[in-house]
């Protein structure tokens, strides 16, 4: 994954990697209805950041994107967590979930579901485990590969 | 009152050991001795409630609700046992203070010392079999910690090890025999077992409730075959041979036997099987006597011997019989005790108990060699009657000429048995003259002794004199103690309550002539010694029991060794294979069984040619990859199979698994591809073909067997799936649409919430796996 001067793939990554997180979260909004959830999304938006990597080498985009991954395994997991322990409040078995319908101005009538709440936590712990293990592997890669260059 | 007696020691043994060190001026023992002093003349003070032919006896709760209870009772027979054990514990205490110097770990050796007789008091106390099954393991424990006193000596750990086996070995076929007791006899007390007794003989499991409880009886009193363990554990400290390898543990079995002797005795197979082993016994222990050239190990197999003659004597079942096995148990426990007092003295006082180096001590050390001679005599049987040890061995001739057995075989050995019994004594007398001239006669070898021998300090002496007072006083009179102590003991064995006028001088009948002709051929034998000793050495090691028991124990561990390493060999590949196997011949088996077989055509949705395209595309691309030469081919190649089955939750209009199935796949292609670059190159299997061809059959049977566990689980479905109440609720209860989804962030959002948690923990092991990977070796 390092940096290479493929100007072609750098260009279509540019505008396809938009595109692709953009179905990603898509996927997440959607998937109470249609094909699609947390786990799809979480893969597919892992998808687009791995994609950046691949053409721009690992430092630089670490650079634009200060991410730790493995903090959004927490991130996730938490979320996911506290939905289910927000039951609580309501004096409800854990893990309960309510819907509503509410009028936004332009949106129109939107459903808001609690399980939304918690495939964003899904969502989240899917792409920091999947960065999480591609990058731990590749920079070990490149790690190793420096120390038999010297 | 019982319950403060028998846990008197244990409280004893407490206190000892939380206070003894901070006393450390005064010997350990001085604390100790009152505890069985007090318990003696407490003990003591019932014999007047007891020659009325009445008993004591108290009940705690323990477990109520499995009807086990602390119950204790003091008949006769345990009166007997109790006054062995605390009167010979009193003067093995007083002993052990002047043996045992304030180097040695003395809170260990009294706390062990008490718990041992504490338990043991509650052996010959209990009325509830199970709490009498409790104390003897107590005895069993605490006997392995006193054999192993000097646990940097090897022998004694090895000794303390095989007496270990052998006890709890016996003690867990006696539990076994004590449960099927208290069912048959639907109670746990052993007097209402005592009291229906018919139930028991007529029920079918007498045989096995006799067979096991005597090889708990036997192992413990070191019977023939098990009697092994008794020489090796003479490397206790001699106070702990004297208390519970002559008086008191091995006598536990003793005890046993006579305790049930009420509920079997009267049987052919408990006399043949008790008389049987008690005589080989008596004949082996007395023939390997004289072999042994360690004073302990003569007093062993002297023991052995004399607990076989006891065992006979409770197996002939008659009055007679009886009271002299209960006149033997006071009179072996008196003179045994004494004799491995002085065995301790000696060996104290030269600095070895080796008889080939000992001999002339008569000079140096008077009092002791008057009275081993007094204990060996008695032992021996001398036909004096001042000797205790010659009433008893008088009345064993006796009640074994009086046999009544007169049938099949059980008649056939009533009539050897007093030929029997006269060899054994013949035996016994020689190796009681083997120990005593050997010892004390003849000419001193002092160049051999590690110290000048002199007399033993007199608070050494007290113990076996107090002893051999007691030989001669109740060889004198033996009636001083057959009506308090006596009678009532043979009452509790036979029944009933009959005081037998105990003769001071039978006068001239057949048992006086046997006793005569064990002293002429004893004393022939004994002078010839020297010459016929080397018969010993004819006999092969085979025969030896502890030649036995070592191949038992080697054999043990072999076995097991070569058994786990023949499957634990530390290859995943035959573990794997070990499982499919199992797994495959048990549910096979099971579906065999349970003819659990089904197909139905029924309920089949119709084959489309993609489909099958599919399926025969991923079949082809899954064996095709046993042949490929390289990682990646193989990996790539099994990527079809992933794509394919993506292909087919498409066609079985699963949109969400197709989905990720598909990105799952490429991801997992992907790691492989960047994990497998690492690797070397496959190297090509070295398997004989006669390997493939098993491997082959393992791998092709489990398919099968999964494919008629699938064929027959869709072809018995017993009742409707769940899935419907899904659909008909995702929208109304869920608020969605995706069906996949509410199911698994609303309805089943657990399973979810822990899978996510699954997936963090991967990433963090793999995160850890490599980030931490090479911090071990830099902190070296």
């Amino acid at each position: 994954m390092q940096s290479s001067n493929n100007l072609i793939l750098k260009t279509t990554t540019t505008i396809i990697v938009f595109v692709i997180l953009a179905f990603s979260v898509n996927m997440l909004f959607s998937g109470h209805n249609a094909p699609g959830g947390g786990f799809i999304g979480g893969l597919m938006g892992a998808g687009g950041f791995l994609l950046l990597y691949i053409s721009y080498g690992l430092q630089p985009v670490h650079r634009i994107l200060p991410i730790n991954f493995t903090y959004m395994i927490a991130a996730g997991l938490l979320i996911a967590v506290l939905t289910g322990a927000g039951s609580f409040l309501l004096g409800v078995p854990f893990l309960s979930h309510t819907f509503a319908y509410f009028h936004f101005p332009l949106l129109g009538k939107t459903e808001l579901a609690t399980a939304m709440l918690f495939d964003l936590g899904v969502y989240l712990t899917v792409i920091g485990v999947t960065m999480t293990i591609i990058l731990s592997i590749a920079e070990d890669k490149i790690e190793r590969e420096a120390e038999e260059g010297n | 009152m019982l319950h403060f007696y028998i846990f008197l020691p244990f409280l004893a043994a407490l206190l000892i050991g939380i206070s003894a060190k901070r006393v450390s001026r005064i010997h350990t023992g001085w604390f100790v001795l009152p505890v069985p002093v007090v318990l003696f003349i407490l003990f003591s003070t019932k014999m007047p409630i007891l020659a009325e032919g009445k008993i004591v006896q108290s009940v705690a709760n323990w477990i109520p609700s499995l009807d086990i209870q602390l119950s204790f009772y003091l008949d006769g027979l345990s009166m007997l046992f109790s006054l062995l054990i605390t009167g010979i514990g009193s003067l093995v205490v007083l002993y052990s203070i002047f043996y045992l110097s304030k180097k040695e770990q003395l809170v260990h050796f009294y706390v062990y010392l008490l718990i041992f007789m504490g338990s043991m008091l509650g052996v010959v106390l209990s009325d509830n079999v199970f709490v009498l099954y409790t104390f003897w393991e107590f005895t069993s424990i605490s006997s392995f910690l006193l054999i192993g006193f000097w646990f940097y000596r090897e022998k004694s750990t090895y000794g303390a090890q095989k007496s270990m086996l052998v006890t709890v070995f016996g003690g867990l076929s006696m539990l076994g025999a004590l449960i099927l007791l208290s069912i048959t006899a639907e109670t746990n007390s052993i007097r209402t077992m005592i009291a229906n007794r018919s139930e028991i003989i007529e029920s079918n499991l007498f045989i096995p409730i006799l067979i096991l409880l005597l090889l708990g009886a036997f192992t413990k009193s070191a019977q023939f075959p098990f009697h092994s363990w008794l020489p090796d554990a003479m490397e206790a400290p001699t106070p702990v041979s004297a208390y519970l390898h002559s008086a008191t543990m091995v006598k536990a079995g003793i005890y046993l036997v006579a305790r049930f002797s009420l509920i079997f005795s009267g049987s052919d197979e408990f006399f043949i099987i008790v008389s049987g082993i008690g005589l080989i016994t008596l004949c082996i222990g007395s023939f390997l006597a004289s072999r042994q050239t360690d004073l302990k190990g003569i007093l062993a197999y002297s023991t052995i011997s004399q607990l076989g003659m006891i065992m006979t004597m409770l197996g002939f079942g008659t009055g007679a019989a009886a009271l002299a096995a209960i006149f033997h148990i006071f009179n072996h426990a008196t003179f045994k005790g004494s004799l491995f007092m002085i065995a301790g003295i000696v060996d104290h006082e030269t600095g070895t108990r080796d008889i080939r180096r000992l001999g002339g001590l008569y000079t140096f050390m008077p009092i002791s060699a008057t009275l081993a001679f007094f204990g060996a005599f008695s032992m021996a049987g001398i036909p004096l009657p001042i000797f205790n040890g010659f009433l008893s061995k008088e009345m064993f001739f006796d009640s074994s000429l009086k046999l009544e057995q007169t049938s099949g075989f059980a008649g056939l050995f009533a009539e050897w048995a007093p030929i029997l019994a006269v060899i054994g004594s013949i035996f016994t007398f020689v190796y009681s003259m083997y120990l005593v001239f050997g010892t004390f006669t003849g000419k001193a070898k002092l160049g051999q002794l590690e110290k000048k021998p002199h007399e033993a300090p007199i608070g050494m002496l007290i113990s076996p004199i107090i002893l051999i007072v007691f030989v001669v006083l109740v060889g004198l009179l033996p009636n001083l103690i057959n009506e308090p102590l006596l009678a009532p003991a043979v009452a509790s064995i036979t029944g009933d309550f009959a005081i037998t006028h105990l003769a001071f001088w039978h006068g001239f009948n057949t048992p006086l002539y046997m006793s005569l002709i064990v002293v002429v051929i004893g004393t022939i034998l004994a002078f010839t010694l020297k010459k016929w000793q080397p018969i010993y050495n004819a006999i092969p090691g085979k025969f030896s029991s502890d030649y036995w028991y070592q191949s038992l124990i080697n054999g043990l561990l072999k076995f097991s060794s070569v058994f786990t390493k023949s499957y634990m060999t530390g290859s995943l590949r035959l573990y794997t294979s070990i499982i499919l196997v199992f797994l495959t011949a048990s549910t096979s088996i099971f579906i065999y069984v349970t003819d659990g077989f089904k197909i139905s055509f029924d309920d089949l949705a119709p084959v489309t040619w993609p489909e099958v395209l599919v399926g025969f595309v991923m079949a082809v691309a899954a064996i095709a990859t046993i042949w490929m030469t390289q990682r990646i081919a193989a990996i790539i190649v099994i990527g079809v199979v992933g794509y394919g089955l993506s292909l087919l939750f498409v066609f079985f209009r699963a949109p969400d698994l197709a989905l990720t199935q598909l990105i799952v796949e490429t991801i997992t292609v992907a790691l492989f591809l960047l994990c497998f670059t690492h690797l070397p190159k496959l190297k090509k299997s070295d398997k004989k073909s006669s390997e493939k061809l098993v491997d082959f059959v393992i791998a092709a049977s489990t398919g099968a067997l999964l494919t008629i566990v699938a064929i027959s689980s869709h072809s018995s479905k017993y009742f409707d799936s769940i899935a419907k109440y899904f659909v008909d609720n995702s929208y109304e209860l869920g608020g969605g649409d995706n069906i996949v989804n509410v199911i698994l962030v609303d309805f089943r959002g657990l399973d979810t919430l822990f899978e996510i948690a699954v997936l963090g923990l991967a990433a963090l092991g793999i995160f850890a796996m490599i980030k931490y990977r090479d911090k071990g070796d830099m902190n070296h």
